[in-house]
């Protein structure tokens, strides 16, 4: 496999939420704005990457009965680093991500990569894959959270797009379900949808 | 009285799958009978109280005596893992029936986000062993309620006519999403 095979493939074919439904959780939890879809998107990359790079270094040392707990070690210290840092320099995102930030350690997409890739491929590999995954859950995420904030919000990135009627007091009348749990369960169900039919024309 | 708020929040107005989105993963994907369902709510609250307890003793008498609390997140994910191959193990002497019913959802647990989520939140919520205790447990009936609502709503679906583009896992979706919105009336009850 051609290493641009090995990068994109996580981007379209083999995206992370469109198409293998992997790591759910913060997808629907945090994507309530596009800058939060892709705060979340951005660290999970950083953990993805660098634990795919650990992991296919020390592979050969890990013995085969421990090496899912071995993996979850690696995975933690790489969130633990996020959390701090991110708590040190970007606190206002930290607070909007809360509880969702040490959940990167549980999210199957980390895992999955270090057991289905990374303890069998080189280091290039690895990294590759690791960028070319988490490059793919960022899209995923940001058009997620940029949808619902545009529905709900009326804003995207934060800038307002006036695209809604306002009340008496100038506050745009939007759909604000769009921002509450419901929304996000129904606008990836349509996103789903959306994507699969993409797939399907280019393949 | 603060039980009986704990509880009603837990389960009805902040459910953790529905609300809050931990341990969408299983709902997703093994929430498609009801007996099924009922297996993998039963594994969860076993492990999902045990781990509650176990991290909160940790957390008092541990992390917070030797200020290292930002060991959290590594402390409390080699516990629920260890745990959770524990249970396996002692449930397989103890009560075989049991295992049985509960043993191919065990190893599931590990990265079901609801399990360290709600054990995280109990620290976070600054509760005391009783009150992470009655957490844990609501929150486990919260998760088991709607894991079985939906297993139901998704029998009833193989039988109707969907669009073959939304057929699976979008639908499921969208029902998750029409779920989430009745739990929305429960909003204010506290």
């Amino acid at each position: 496999m051609s290493q641009w095979k090995n990068f994109s493939k996580g981007i379209f074919k083999e995206n992370a939420v469109f198409v293998l439904f992997l790591g759910l959780c913060p997808t629907l939890g945090v994507t309530s704005s596009a800058i939060n879809g892709l705060g979340m998107g951005l660290a999970t990359t950083f953990v993805l990457v660098m634990s795919n790079l650990v992991v296919s270094i020390v592979k050969s040392q890990i013995p085969d009965k421990v090496r899912i707990p071995s993996f979850i070690v690696i995975i933690a210290s790489f969130v633990t680093m996020v959390e701090l840092v991110m708590q040190a320099y970007i606190p206002a995102l930290f607070e909007q991500l809360g509880l969702f930030i040490p959940l990167i350690v549980v999210n199957c997409l980390v895992l999955g990569r270090s057991e289905a890739f990374a303890s069998k491929n080189s280091v290039l590999s690895s990294i590759i894959d690791g960028v070319g995954m988490g490059l793919g859950f960022s899209i995923a995420l940001t058009i997620l959270g940029g949808v619902r904030e545009i529905l709900g919000s009326g804003t995207i990135f934060g800038f307002n797009l006036h695209m809604f009627p306002v009340d008496e007091e100038g506050n745009p009348i939007t759909m604000i379900v769009f921002v509450l749990a419901p929304g996000a369960f129904i606008a990836l169900g349509y996103l789903i949808v959306l994507i699969n039919k993409i797939n399907k024309k280019n393949a | 009285m603060d039980y009986i708020i704990i509880i009603i929040s837990a389960i009805f107005v902040n459910n953790i799958l529905l609300a809050q989105f931990l341990g969408v993963c299983p709902f997703i994907g093994v929430s498609s009978k009801v007996e099924t369902s009922i297996g993998m709510a039963g594994a969860v609250t076993f492990v999902m109280v045990i781990a509650t307890i176990v991290t909160y003793l940790l957390q008092k008498y541990v992390l917070e005596a030797f200020g290292i609390t930002f060991m959290q997140t590594i402390t409390f994910i080699l516990v629920i893992a260890s745990l959770v191959q524990l249970v396996e193990i002692i449930l397989k002497k103890v009560s075989p029936a049991l295992y049985q019913a509960l043993g191919i959802f065990l190893p599931l647990i590990t990265t079901n986000c609801a399990v360290l989520g709600v054990a995280i939140l109990a620290v976070q919520k600054d509760y005391n062993l009783i009150g992470s205790v009655v957490f844990a447990i609501s929150n486990a009936i919260g998760f088991g309620l709607a894991l079985v609502i939906f297993a139901g709503l998704r029998e009833h679906m193989d039988m109707v006519n969907i669009p073959k583009g939304m057929k699976g896992v979008p639908i499921a979706f969208v029902v998750a999403g029409l779920l989430a919105l009745a739990f929305m009336g429960f909003t204010g009850l506290v």
